[in-house]
């Protein structure tokens, strides 16, 4: 019976280690982090009609035909079984069948490039540098550091590059991570249906700072984030060449900031600076 | 006159001599074991035995044991560093400061994945291959035993390098695949990259000549009788693993010699700017990352297919549709590297292609394990220490399985990739599959080459703390992903996740403990070694031809080739009646002398690497030109046989009987 009590122990400990916890993925707050979250369930549903039988027969067996039991049946030459093998082809083919038409409509559907529905979206330019995100608000001629206030229930656009290492942008609790890499820019649609505030990470290693390279997504009624892109369209930070070259130097930095957009060429000036020459003959424009 | 120092010096320095406490430890405590170990030999007076009983042996059992040692040396390093990692993050949550610093950090980890895989898993791997594979096939040796001794010392001597990294000059940061353009000078002037490229490229080419070996050897070498439909399964895993070898280790090559470009004549391959393409690199380095992780667990398939026949006491079932699985499995292991990276942009219909790719290679590995568990169903299953390893693997491998399924589909995939979650998959799959199984072998065919048996209950207790340590370590890591928790940090700010981390490193602990059990196992039964004595060749009543010789299997291997007639030969003949052989059956061979050549060529290899990385090219020039110089001598000599004659076999064989 020691299996037995090792797996209840086990099983009991897990759940006690999670009681009560804020999972991210588990409990999404956006349309795109929910629909993974149901695909995740549907899934495991599949998985678990080959997992189960497997494990049933593996403790049947073992128990069933140890050396002790004489009882038990025992066929020393029986080998093959077309029947029984066409069936074990046969299922797998099945689930990964629903599975694979599943997985084709799903990279559709939840395709990071696809923009949501519900207006026009906010666009925000993300720069991952060492080890710090910047947002810039092009829209609104405003920069932050760090912070990634959003609206609810309002579509999202995200362009993404690094001015360091390559870098990943996520935030689990709204959805899906996508890599940012110099000199390219990719893209991101996420939503917010509830507010409050959720971590986001890079998840790409990218030297010393990485771990500590966090910022806060938070998630706001429209009235609130508009009073607060109209403050900070009026800050006194600016964010000119001068500042973003002191940014952009290596360091770990946590501290939130606002900025108003001095330049709004910024991030094409970041993605286009790696294009052709090399970064040491780089003139800063 | 400086110019003539920074030739003779390149850039060796004092300052890339170790600063802080772990590494300065690890610096004089590893030449310190290193000479503990001369020392002995010397007290012993082992060196003459050592030399010509194992270093320049070709006999493919004794570099298969070599193999084994070093990987199991490094298995023990590769668990340190792992304590270590998890040492930090039970502790530097919510501000507090862990014990290493980020640096150390990030070099702990990437000295974890690239010792894991590398120099213990690819290790063992050889090591099992060279000690069994012959024997299965009834075959004297490798096709190239000379080859292989070289193989080994590459081997040997790209694991000298990551080591060394540690003494001097500190290793990579930029984890075991090592992406740029964080690896590129830019970003990372110093020699820890150099370090990582070099061990790996040196050990590379050593993979690359065992593969051609094992595959020349079971095409042309197998025993009379023996068709590709009558070899027993492991040297078909083995087959198939090894032209995984061919195809895609020349890309590994490649890929760093582009990389060792970038970094040491400043070209721009990889780099971020200059018309560099860093997006080129992560598609390369996954052509063969992908490959690899099967190269590594196909073996370990093979193990299973012959432990769990073998104490089932039962015919394999469905021997074919194992090996149209394991051709499957190679085929399809060549088309789903993208998976690695859905999350680069690339668009959905290439992420659906590769995400539906992957999830067909779950059909023939289930296939696989229903095979496995019919084996069982009407056999006479004896658990011995073997067959907990193949239920630890049945189980964790399943697991492994579904989360890979899982991580298969992209739009799930952009929700867990490189988080915790991921870190417990590969965990899940590689231990359970590959490490499980390497456990299995050693037990199994342990007798066959040292005439004893390990203890049972041990290596039981063994599997016990493994698969419980397992559970306690990974568990909380798929929780801790879903949580948000990405790999490889050093910290986190979220104190709800600290009691995971605690959990996984007391997991740790108890795979410790297990590997704890399994060297006290090795240890019990050398001192028993009397009553654990394997007398008939055969303790497991196998089914394959490596339980027809006498155990330590004679460095021949056969006295008489035998004639092959059925898939379990030995099996087959037990049923029958077990014939002697005549006298007039035994005919002469010949077999390899030894040779230092293996050995030259490594030590030679690992200093032209050690000269690549410190700018020390004078070194580098002599280095190659004295290898190549030294297997030009050799190739021109004749005298490299010895002979053993048909009556000095037939007394052999007559006394080993009585």
């Amino acid at each position: 019976m020691f299996p037995v009590v090792v797996a209840v122990g086990l099983v009991g400990l897990f759940a006690f280690l999670v009681q009560g916890k804020q999972i991210d993925v588990l409990q999404p707050a956006g349309d795109v982090a929910a629909q993974q979250y149901s695909l995740l369930m549907f899934a495991l549903f599949l998985s678990s009609l080959v997992v189960v039988p497997v494990f049933t027969l593996l403790v049947f067996f073992s128990i069933r035909y140890r050396a002790g039991n004489k009882k038990a049946t025992y066929k020393p030459e029986w080998g093959e079984n077309k029947w029984l093998e066409g069936l074990w082809w046969g299922i797998p083919i099945l689930i990964i069948g629903i599975l694979g038409v599943i997985t084709y409509q799903t990279s559709h559907s939840l395709d990071p490039y696809k923009p949501l529905v519900g207006g026009k979206a906010l666009e925000v330019q993300v720069v991952a540098l060492r080890w710090k995100w910047l947002f810039i608000y092009p829209d609104q001629r405003i920069a932050t550091l760090n912070q990634l206030p959003i609206p609810v229930d309002k579509p999202v656009h995200f362009t993404m590059t690094s001015d360091a290492p390559m870098n990943a942008f996520w935030i689990p609790s709204l959805g899906s991570q996508v890599y940012a890499m110099s000199g390219m820019a990719s893209q991101l649609n996420l939503n917010a249906t509830k507010t409050g505030e959720y971590t986001g990470y890079t998840t790409n290693i990218n030297g010393e700072g990485y771990a500590k390279m966090t910022f806060k997504t938070k998630v706001m009624g429209q009235a609130e984030f508009e009073r607060w892109a109209d403050s900070a369209a009026k800050s006194q930070d600016s964010l000119t060449m001068e500042t973003y070259h002191t940014l952009a130097e290596p360091a770990s930095d946590q501290t939130e900031r606002t900025y108003r957009l001095a330049n709004k060429k910024l991030f094409e000036y970041i993605t286009e600076k790696y294009d052709g020459h090399s970064m040491h003959s780089e003139s800063s424009s | 006159m400086n110019e003539l120092i920074s030739f003779l010096v390149g850039r060796l320095s004092p300052d890339y001599l170790p600063k802080d406490p772990v590494t300065i430890g690890a610096a004089i405590g590893m030449p310190l074991a290193a000479l503990g170990l001369v020392v002995l030999v010397t007290y012993l007076r082992r060196w003459r035995w050592l030399w010509d009983n194992w270093l320049t042996s070709l006999d493919a059992k004794k570099i298969g044991v070599m193999y084994i040692v070093v990987a199991i040396v490094m298995l023990l390093r590769g668990v340190a560093d792992a304590a270590m990692l998890r040492l930090q993050t039970a502790i530097a949550a919510n501000g507090a400061e862990g014990p290493f610093s980020s640096d150390t950090f990030q070099q702990v980890f990437t000295a974890h994945g690239t010792i894991m895989i590398f120099f213990v898993a690819m290790g063992l791997m050889f090591g099992l291959i060279n000690v069994v594979m012959p024997l299965m096939i009834g075959a004297r040796d490798m096709a190239f035993p000379l080859m292989n001794s070289i193989s080994l010392w590459l081997f040997v001597a790209g694991m000298i390098l990551v080591n060394v990294a540690l003494v001097f000059g500190g290793f990579s940061n930029g984890g075991w695949l090592g992406y740029p353009p964080l690896t590129e000078l830019e970003y990372n002037p110093g020699p820890g990259v150099d370090y990582w490229i070099w061990s790996l490229q040196i050990a590379g080419i050593g993979s690359l000549l065992s593969g051609i070996n094992f595959v020349v050897t079971i095409l042309k070498h197998r025993a009379p009788g023996m068709t590709l439909m009558k070899m027993p399964i492991f040297p078909w895993s083995v087959l198939v693993t090894s032209v995984l070898i061919m195809l895609a280790f020349p890309i590994l090559t490649v890929t760093l010699a582009l990389l060792g470009l970038d970094r040491a004549m400043g070209m721009h391959f990889f780099t971020s700017d200059g018309g560099g393409n860093p997006m080129l690199y992560i598609n390369l380095i996954w052509a063969w990352g992908h490959p690899e992780v099967y190269i590594l667990v196909m073996p370990a398939f093979g193990i299973y297919s012959e432990v769990v026949a073998t104490f089932a006491k039962k015919k394999l079932f469905g021997y074919r549709t194992m090996v149209w699985a394991l051709m499957a499995i190679m085929f399809l292991s060549f088309v789903v590297w993208q998976h690695h990276f859905f999350t680069m942009g690339a668009g959905a219909n290439v992420n659906a292609f590769f995400g539906i790719m992957t999830m067909v290679i779950a059909i023939p590995t289930g296939v696989k394990i229903f095979n496995w568990l019919f084996t069982m169903y009407r056999g006479r299953i004896d658990f011995k220490a073997p067959m907990f390893w193949f239920l630890a693997f049945v189980f964790t491998f399943t697991l492994g399985g579904v989360t890979g399924v899982l991580m298969a589909v992209p739009a799930l995939d952009f929700q867990v990739h490189n988080t915790m979650f991921l870190v417990a998959h590969f965990h899940n799959t590689i231990i359970g599959g590959v490490v499980f199984g390497f456990f299995a072998a050693i037990t199994y065919w342990f007798p066959k080459i040292f005439g004893f048996k390990l203890h049972d209950g041990l290596g039981r207790w063994s599997a016990v703390l493994w698969q419980i340590g397992f559970l306690l370590a990974f568990m909380p890591l798929y929780i801790l992903g879903l949580m948000g928790a990405v790999r490889r940090i050093d910290s986190y700010s979220d104190p709800s996740w600290q009691p995971l981390f605690i959990t996984s490193g007391i997991g740790v602990l108890v795979i410790v403990g297990g590997i704890g059990l399994f060297v006290l196992q090795l240890l019990y039964s050398v001192w028993k070694r009397k009553e654990l004595k394997d007398t008939t060749g055969d303790p497991w009543d196998g089914r394959t031809l490596e339980w027809s010789v006498p155990s330590p299997a004679p460095h021949y291997n056969f006295a008489v080739t035998p004639i092959v007639t059925h898939r379990d030969e030995w099996w087959h003949r037990k049923q029958k009646g077990v014939k002697t052989p005549a006298k007039s059956d035994y005919v002469d061979i010949w077999l390899p002398k030894n040779s230092a050549l293996g050995l030259t060529v490594g030590a030679l290899a690992g200093l032209f690497g050690f000269g690549i990385i410190w700018h020390l090219w004078w070194l580098v020039l002599i280095a190659a030109i004295l290898a190549i110089a030294v297997i030009v001598r050799r190739t021109l000599s004749d005298d490299n046989d010895y002979h053993i004659s048909a009556n000095e076999l037939y007394h052999e064989a007559v006394r080993a009987r009585s």
